[in-house]
């Protein structure tokens, strides 16, 4: 019989696993026990961090925003400061399973999972996120980008957790932007997705540039050479066509049941087309004066 | 392992193994039927429950997660005699077939209307877009809900 545990603190937490060295943790458990259902994953006593509030909220210091791990993305989007200082993320999480799925799900668990397709990584990875990793001994802090090594693979030892996900607030970007093809609208894999930052200056130039796509290849990619062929160009339809062609040999695809590789590789080019069509006034971008931020739609 | 928490507003207090599925255990052990399992993984929403008036998915959730907390099922959303809104809704507009997606659809619909008084017809679909239904193409699901909507601000 399985053992199950809901530790109410860290504490506790770090008592279990010094009784059970090798229990496994969830969170949500909206892939550990689906993994655990489809016997694609074995354990004997599993702990449930549903209830550790020092690992949960969403706090604003200066121009970092914390996120704890343990908090569910129905949370963190409903978070006025995520809303307002990094629209990418919210819209990344509206697109993301359905609100049951959300209610459930946490923001640590998407990152743990380490999926090609998580849509909560494009949206990080441009953001720089810093996460923050506990244990017994103490904390240490690692990029996103070093901690995920492929699917299903991090960075995470032994009787470690991810506690919790630092943002610097990216003020100089005005435009956020996030999109994902999946086969519908709801509750479906990304086929591809692409997360942007812009920094546009009055006349439309490209001052500055972020981009990450995911479900193209085996991490999230992003590319030095696409963002420095588009800096300094207008954003046009031909200088994205000449990004596109410039990043095409990054896009590393997968075929499976969700999508061919070929038809991957085409969407990611096309989110990139598209990028001249959203970032238009009229394309649900609400223009300030200074600014121009993409509003999450009525979430 | 010994585990309280609050069903359909009674007190439960009873001695069970932690790792049973409370999908299972709401049917099996408290003979409440009207949560269904559709696919056991997320995908169907046919399990849905109410933990402390949020929607949730009772077949990810294991017999440990239920300490200490409110749980409704669809047996336990009326008042009474008294069908919830959405309950009444669902017959007044004839919103079910099969029925097999309607306490599920109903759960997660009566706890949305609740925070979002005002919905349009996209929010009511998204609401609902983690609950499947096979049998009606959703159109009198949606307009149920949207009829129901207006009866609970009037409430
Ligand atoms: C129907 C359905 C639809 C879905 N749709 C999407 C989608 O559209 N996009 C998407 O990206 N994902 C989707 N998912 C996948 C899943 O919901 C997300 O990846 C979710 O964010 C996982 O979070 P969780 O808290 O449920 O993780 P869990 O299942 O609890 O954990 C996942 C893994 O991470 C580890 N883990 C979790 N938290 C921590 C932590 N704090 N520290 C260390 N390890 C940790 C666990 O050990 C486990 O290995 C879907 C899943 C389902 C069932
Ligand atoms: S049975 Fe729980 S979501 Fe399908
Ligand atoms: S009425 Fe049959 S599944 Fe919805």
């Amino acid at each position: 019989m399985r053992e199950v545990f809901v530790p109410k603190s860290s504490t506790e937490l770090w008592d279990m696993w010094g009784s059970y060295p090798n229990a496994q943790v969830y969170a949500g458990g909206t892939d550990f026990l689906v993994q655990l259902r489809n016997r694609k994953r074995d354990a004997s006593v599993i702990i449930c961090m549903e209830r550790l509030e020092a690992f949960k909220g969403v706090q604003q210091q200066q121009n970092m925003i914390r996120i704890g791990a343990c908090t569910t993305l129905s949370h963190v989007l409903k978070e006025p400061v995520i809303r307002k200082h990094i629209p990418v993320l919210a819209t990344a999480i509206r697109r993301l399973g359905s609100p049951l799925i959300r209610n459930m799900a946490t923001i640590g668990g998407n990152i743990c999972t380490a999926s090609p397709a998580g849509d909560t990584l494009p949206p990080l990875y441009i953001l720089d996120a810093v996460l923050e990793i506990c244990s017994e001994q103490g904390i240490r802090h690692i990029a996103l980008k070093d901690f995920i090594h492929g699917p299903g693979q991090t960075a995470l030892m032994k009787n470690e957790i991810l506690s919790c996900i630092n943002v610097k607030i990216p003020q100089e970007y005005q435009i956020h932007h996030f999109e994902k093809v999946g086969k519908r609208k709801a509750m479906t894999c990304s086929v591809a997705s692409l997360a942007g930052l812009l920094k546009l200056d009055h006349k439309g130039v490209i001052k500055g540039v972020r981009l990450a796509w995911g479900a193209v290849g085996p991490r999230v990619l992003m590319s030095e050479k696409v963002e420095r062929s588009l800096k300094g160009m207008q954003l046009s339809a031909e200088s994205l066509e000449n990004a596109v062609q410039q990043g095409t040999e990054i896009f590393s695809p997968i075929d499976d049941i969700r999508a061919s590789a070929d038809y991957r590789r085409k969407i990611a080019g096309n989110l990139m087309r598209r990028l001249v069509r959203h970032v238009q006034p009229d394309a649900g971008y609400q223009i300030r004066p200074d600014t121009r931020i993409r509003q999450p739609e009525n979430i | 392992m010994l585990i309280s928490f609050c069903l359909n507003g009674e007190l439960k207090k009873l001695n069970i193994s932690p790792n049973r599925r409370v999908t299972d255990l709401l049917r099996e052990d408290f003979g409440l039927t009207g949560t269904k399992e559709g696919c056991g993984t997320g995908e169907c929403g046919a399990c849905t429950i109410l933990a402390d008036g949020e929607p949730r998915l009772s077949c990810l959730m294991l017999a440990a997660q239920l300490e200490g907390k409110k749980i409704v099922t669809i047996e336990g959303l009326s008042d009474g005699q008294k069908l919830h809104p959405v309950q009444q809704a669902f017959i007044d507009y004839g919103a079910v077939q099969c029925g097999f997606c309607s306490p599920g659809m109903i759960l997660s619909a009566a706890a949305f209307l609740r925070q979002t008084p005002e919905p349009s017809r996209d929010q009511i679909r998204e609401s609902i877009s983690g609950n499947l239904c096979r049998c009606t193409g959703y159109q009198k699901i949606v307009d149920a809900l949207e009829a129901a909507a207006k009866i609970m601000q009037e409430e």
